[in-house]
Parts: structure tokens; C-alpha cells; sequence
């Protein structure tokens, strides 16, 4: 259990995140994580009975109040054109990146 | 007084019997934001002048065309004999997180400055085709992601209209201000961890966070997905109601959209509250926040004049005829900031990811090497500090190897906030109450650069709301009184779940109950110094 986010757990961190950041970043950014993770470990005083569930949401949906399921169906978009002229670089209709790292096969 | 200042019901009652016509009402809202406003948030906003530091700066995306097109078309259907609908001509803004089709939307950041949505919100379809007008796009904190609207990408950031040197709250700080300063008659916010109530609170107007599942989050960019509550802001309790009955229900678009039937809000909102318990806890009357020098946890009472406004609230509901109950245990509501902490982290490290610069939005201009490169430079860019440090806390206490000790215990403790409002609400317990009265924050609005950097005391700043998230009933906020200073005091009344409907009649019966009490005749300092 590590309890502080060391320099070197950062930087692992901000790569799996990938984000960069200059050092004078990276540093207040690391002092505001351990100032929140103090405040989260207000939570290990709480004595959890073994029976209390885990909460993913507040409100319990009841069989009446969920909504059924929408048919599995194909529905064609109205405005494809619109959606692809959001992506920054377009060439003949294919969203272009930059080159995807990728080992070649023997 | 202008038409813009008076209650959107009965613009919108106006409007339909053809005796005001939406073209002279969008004509009101543009001069006051004209008269308000200063200059609208933008990338790279350049120093503040004097005048900036005077005005509201609510908008980051003023619709005057489009507003203009469909006040038009509302006044033609009037003349037409139809129906318009219950919003008939009013004008409202949306927080910049609602898409809204062929509308800048921006989250108010980098990394969306540029992006057009391609379809709009189900609750912006809703909204426009019962009548209403859009304005705007209003300004927050980037993605939601704080309580001061402060952390925006778009500057200048919002003001409060009560003080332009304190902050307006937020996340939904833009949607309160134009609210408070009669740009727009309502506006739709999101509250994640009480971005609709404490800015709300903050600007002296009302605002709902409805029951989790009650209206739905299809089309509106996500924070904390298992959080997020879509909701009116108003300048008073009947307009928020309004609001609300246009945009609850369920939606085939958003799975956790209730199928829960919606109440005629506006038919019950003045049955009074007799027989009705309301109840008070000490645990909602003081606060524990972090030194900030050890870190160590305080507890303390909130000051006196926020507690006397409580208090003085209760008398009033209990001379309309409520059963006041005072001592409710509410002791885990103590945990909801470290719970947040934990919870909305993860989830808003989530929602993310999906941010890389290659399908929408920002992507960083240069030669990168490979795509890894790309998302790293990108992402470095177009994302503001305070996202940052939520994808970093949300990767770390959901890692494998940490998340029985911080996630599962967060969701555990969730569950326990969660308990202690089904015991105060139990009908067959020992509270059995139709809701708790409590202060909105535990101080009115702070002066602008106070907490804005340090991250752990601006949480604190939602204390008193958080706690109605993590368990996911509805709360409503409403004007209570003004601080020794002329500053605005929020109250919130929280209900069990899908229970609006009451604490609209609550809300409503206190406003009639202090209608004629001197505080309510105050305005907000930017229109009485614009002479408004």
C-alpha cells in the first residue's frame, strides 16, 4: 500500500495518462493528489460492516422505474458529414493520425 | 422594471395570449446582457480591465440569431392559434456542457473550443420545443470540474452579480449569474457534486438537482456518470418547477433515465406544507474541513449567520403549518467529500479518455513521430489543470492494486450516506420526514482568487450538497436571507427519492411566507449600478 504519490509513481501516472507537463507542474500537481489523498483517508476510519454493499449509483431502480432495453436495431445517422467534419484532419472521408506504433512481424 | 425581470410563467402566459410578443422579450434579454455582460469568456483572454472586473461575463457563446429566429417563429404560431407550449417566448441559457446542434460547445475548454455538436441534448429538444428561446451557451468550470467557475478556459470568467469580486460558485457559475442578473429568465446546469445548488446559492436564485434518473444526462457531456443530475436554475421556485416539467422523463436515449411518472409540479406547488415534517440535523450545521497547514481534519460550526438563516427558515414552515424535527443523525454525510474524492475521480478519469484529438475537438499542431506522441502533446494542451489532476487522482485510486483500499471502500461508505437518508425518510421509522432543511454552503461567495489553486478546500466548498449525490435524492435550493455583508444565503431542502413535487411545495410556501420582507426587495449590485 503505497501512501503517497512519490515522483516516480507520478511519472507513471502522467504516462499511462498521457499527459506531459513541465516540472513546475508536475509539482504542484503532485502536492494537490497527497493534499486529497489525506482527505480521502478520512475514510479508514469508517468501520464497514462486512453486509454493506457496495453503491454504484444512489437510487435503486425497481422493475417498474428501469427502462426497458431498446431494439437491437441498426439506425442509419442523418448527418454523417457533420460528424466528420468535427475530426481535425480528414482525407477522403478517413480520419487520419499520425503513425501508430506498431512492431513488424518476423 | 424591465420584462425580463418578471417570472418566466408569466412571460410565458403573456406570450401565448398574444399580449407580449417573444421578439420584445428576446429584445429585453439581449439590451440586459448587453447592459451586464461585458465581454464574452474566450481562449486567451487577455489582462483584466477595470470595466471586465465590473461586469458578469456570464456568456461564452451568445445565439442572438438563432434566438432571434425562433422568437420569430414563436410570435408566427401565436398569431397562427397554436399551442407554443408552457415556455412560450422565454429565454433561457444552457451551461456549455449541453450539446446543442450546430452550437459551439465547449466544456469551457481548450480541448473543445472548436468542436460544433453534431445533435442536441434530449433536454435541449425538449426545452426549445416547449416554446423556450435560447440566448446562450453560458460559462462553468472546465468540464464541471470545480465550485467557483474560476478554472474555466474561456476568460474572463464569470462574476457574481451580487459582488463582481467574489466568485459566482460553480460549477454551473454562468447559468446562476445570467439567472440572478435577468439574462435569460432560467437556465439548465448539471450538478455532480452540487454545481446547480451552491451557485445557486451563491447568486441568490433557486435551483433543483433533481432525483438521480429523473431527467435525462443523454447529450450532455459527462463528469461523474453515476453523479450527474441535469437541472433548472430559476428565480423562483414556481419557474423551477416549470422547468422541470418540461424536461423530466424518460428518454429511450439515456438507460438511466427513470420510467417513473411525472407529477403536475405546477397543480400541487401551492398546497402548503401542513402536516408536512421537515426535519434538522446537527450534522448539517457544522463542517469538517482540512487545516490548512496539517491537513488534519476540524470540525467546526458554520458561522451564526448561516445557522440563524436555518433556523429563522424553520420558524417560518413551522408557522405555515410544518412539523419541525429537529436532531436527525445524519452522521455519514461527514465522509461525502472524501467519498467524492474517490468516486467522481474515477469516473471523470473515464469520461476522459475519449479526449485524444483525433475524432473531435483540439489537436496539437506539429510533426509528431507517432500517435502516442500526438495524444501526449494534445492532451497536454488542450486540457486545463484541474481536469489533469481528476484523470491523475481517478487513475491512481481505481488502479488494481489500490482500488479495494480506496474505490470499493468509497463505494461502501456511499451506501451508508445512502442509509442514513432512507432512515430519516423512512415512512415507518423513527423520523418518517418528507424533508431535511439545511444551509446550501457553509459560507456565502468568496472573493475571487481566495481557494482558486488550492484543489482539497475548494471541494470542501460543497460539503453540505455532496451528500444528496453519492445517495441520489433531490434537493432544491431557494433564497433564505442575505448575509451582514448583502450577500446571498442559500438553503436546501432534500427529499426522498422522486419527491420534487414536495420540496417545490416546501420552497414556494417559504417564499410566500417572506414575500414582503425586506431582504426579498434587494437586487444584485450590477443592476442597481447599471441603473436597472
Amino acid at each position: 500500500m503505497t501512501d503517497e504519490i512519490t515522483p516516480e509513481l507520478f511519472a507513471k501516472l502522467v504516462n499511462l495518462a498521457a499527459f506531459a507537463f513541465d516540472p513546475k507542474e508536475a509539482e504542484y500537481l503532485r502536492t494537490e493528489l497527497n493534499k486529497q489523498l489525506k482527505a480521502i483517508r478520512q475514510l479508514e476510519s469508517v468501520a464497514l460492516d462486512a453486509e454493506v454493499p457496495l453503491a454504484s449509483r444512489g437510487v435503486t431502480y425497481a422493475p417498474e422505474s428501469r427502462p426497458p432495453l431498446r431494439a437491437d436495431a441498426w439506425t442509419p445517422c442523418e448527418n454523417p458529414d457533420e460528424i466528420l467534419a468535427q475530426a481535425p484532419q480528414v482525407v477522403d472521408r478517413y480520419i487520419i493520425v499520425p503513425n501508430i506504433p506498431h512492431t513488424e512481424l518476423e | 422594471m424591465s420584462i425580463i425581470d418578471s417570472p418566466a410563467y408569466e412571460i410565458a402566459h403573456k406570450v401565448k395570449h398574444g399580449e407580449l410578443s417573444a421578439v420584445a422579450v428576446l429584445e429585453a434579454a439581449l439590451e440586459r446582457v448587453a447592459a451586464v455582460d461585458g465581454r464574452p469568456g474566450t481562449l486567451d483572454g487577455g489582462l483584466l480591465t477595470d470595466e471586465d472586473q465590473a461586469k458578469v461575463h456570464a456568456f461564452i457563446t451568445l445565439t442572438a440569431d438563432r434566438a432571434r429566429v425562433q422568437a420569430e417563429q414563436v410570435d408566427a404560431r401565436v398569431r397562427a392559434g397554436e399551442d407554443v407550449g408552457p415556455l412560450a417566448g422565454v429565454p433561457v441559457t444552457f451551461k456549455d456542457l449541453y450539446c446543442l446542434r450546430g452550437v459551439r460547445t465547449t466544456a469551457a475548454s481548450r480541448i473543445l473550443s472548436n468542436f460544433t455538436a453534431p445533435y442536441s441534448a434530449t433536454t435541449v429538444e425538449r426545452v426549445e420545443a416547449a416554446g423556450a428561446v435560447t440566448l446562450g451557451k453560458v460559462n462553468l468550470d472546465e468540464f464541471a470540474y470545480g465550485s467557483s467557475s474560476e478554472s474555466s478556459a474561456f476568460q474572463p470568467t464569470t462574476r457574481n452579480p451580487w459582488d463582481p469580486a467574489r466568485v459566482p460558485g460553480g460549477s454551473s457559475g454562468g447559468s446562476a449569474a445570467a439567472v440572478a442578473s435577468g439574462q435569460g429568465c432560467l437556465s439548465l446546469g448539471t450538478d455532480t457534486g452540487g454545481s446547480i445548488r451552491q451557485p445557486a446559492a451563491f447568486c441568490g436564485v433557486v435551483g433543483l438537482k433533481p432525483t438521480y434518473g429523473r431527467v435525462s444526462r443523454y447529450g450532455i457531456i459527462a463528469f461523474g456518470s453515476s453523479l450527474d443530475c441535469p437541472g433548472p436554475l430559476a428565480r423562483d421556485v414556481r419557474d423551477a418547477a416549470l422547468m422541470l416539467s418540461v424536461i423530466a422523463g424518460p428518454d429511450p436515449c439515456d438507460s438511466t433515465a427513470a420510467t417513473v411518472p411525472v407529477p403536475n409540479y405546477l397543480e400541487e406547488i401551492d398546497r402548503g406544507v401542513k402536516g408536512m415534517r421537515i426535519g434538522l440535523s446537527p450534522d448539517f450545521l457544522r463542517i469538517a474541513f482540512p487545516d490548512p497547514h496539517t491537513g488534519e481534519i476540524i470540525m467546526e460550526d458554520l458561522a451564526d449567520e448561516i445557522c440563524d438563516v436555518t433556523l429563522r427558515a424553520a420558524d417560518k414552515l413551522a408557522a405555515a403549518g410544518a412539523e419541525i424535527i429537529e436532531n436527525i443523525p445524519m452522521p455519514n454525510s461527514a465522509y461525502g467529500i472524501p467519498v467524492y474524492f474517490v468516486i467522481s475521480r474515477v469516473e471523470a478519469s473515464s469520461n476522459l479518455h475519449r479526449f485524444d484529438g483525433v475524432k473531435y475537438g483540439y489537436r496539437s499542431q506539429g510533426d509528431f513521430g507517432d500517435l502516442n506522441e500526438m495524444y501526449r502533446q494534445t492532451r497536454a494542451e488542450g486540457f486545463g489543470l484541474e481536469p489533469k489532476l481528476r484523470i491523475l487522482m481517478g487513475m491512481y485510486v481505481s488502479a488494481a492494486q489500490y482500488s479495494e483500499h480506496y474505490y470499493q471502500r468509497a463505494l461502501n461508505v456511499r451506501s451508508m450516506i445512502r442509509a442514513d437518508f432512507a432512515a430519516a425518510f423512512d415512512p415507518q421509522g423513527d423520523y418518517r420526514l418528507d424533508a431535511l432543511l439545511t444551509p446550501t454552503a457553509p459560507t456565502p461567495p468568496f472573493k475571487m482568487g481566495d481557494i482558486y489553486g488550492d484543489s482539497l478546500l475548494m471541494q470542501y466548498a460543497d460539503q453540505l450538497t455532496v451528500s444528496a449525490n453519492h445517495a441520489g435524492v433531490p434537493a432544491l435550493t431557494f433564497p433564505g436571507g442575505l448575509s451582514q455583508e448583502g450577500l446571498p444565503i442559500g438553503l436546501q431542502l432534500i427529499g426522498p427519492d422522486f419527491a420534487e413535487s414536495t420540496l417545490f411545495r416546501a420552497g414556494y410556501a417559504f417564499e410566500q411566507a417572506t414575500a414582503d420582507e425586506t431582504w426579498r426587495a434587494v437586487k444584485p449590485r450590477v443592476l442597481t449600478e447599471a441603473g436597472l
